[in-house]
């Protein structure tokens, strides 16, 4: 995942990327592990400046699906701190660049959220569940907007 | 191939870079060859 020129590009643009080794750092393994209850390899995690932990990708993923995961990490951190168009606006790159992958319909629900959140109008609640109805219409996210329909 | 990302082994030290440049943390526990 990481010896892909594209994934490492974008990893060094937009994350600040910190390695802990299982055996070259077994002190920090441990210490950061039991911190962020990480007791497998690979695991992976988006974590806000807090640091607080925004996303969890927990084992092997391939390249596109992998990607999907980091771009989703950095939307939910910029969620998180509430800065909502920027979420927005990441959410829809995940579903524009990898509309196949298992992260596309969280992506999808949450640029609606993200919506939402900036403009309080509750019409983007109902548009969400409308979105769900021509894409990815059998995920779990589809069942969770369907509470706006 | 990993050395196209320039890790950092030094976990407070990049806190202290994530907030001073507003970036996230990518924190990879690994058991990959170094």
């Amino acid at each position: 995942m990481y010896s892909q020129p594209d994934v490492a590009k974008f990893i060094s643009d937009r994350f600040v990327p910190v390695r802990v080794h299982v055996k070259e750092d077994a002190a920090e393994f441990q210490r950061l592990g039991g911190l962020f209850d990480a007791q497998w390899t690979p695991t992976t995690l988006v974590l806000d400046t807090g640091p607080k932990e925004r996303h969890r990708v927990e084992g092997f993923l391939p390249k596109d699906d992998f990607a999907s995961q980091l771009e989703l990490g950095l939307a939910k951190a910029a969620f998180s701190a509430g800065r909502f168009d920027e979420a927005e606006r990441v959410f829809e790159d995940v579903l524009r660049k990898y509309p196949q992958s298992d992260a596309a319909p969280e992506a999808q629900y949450w640029a609606g959220v993200s919506r939402y959140k900036s403009s309080n109008d509750p019409k983007h609640l109902s548009a969400i569940t409308e979105r769900f109805r021509t894409a990815y219409a059998d995920s779990t996210w589809a069942k969770k907007a369907s509470v706006w329909g | 191939m990993s050395e196209l990302i320039n890790w950092s082994h030094d976990f407070n030290r990049a806190v202290e870079t994530a907030k001073s440049e507003g970036k996230p943390i990518l924190l990879d526990f690994s058991a990959a060859p170094m």
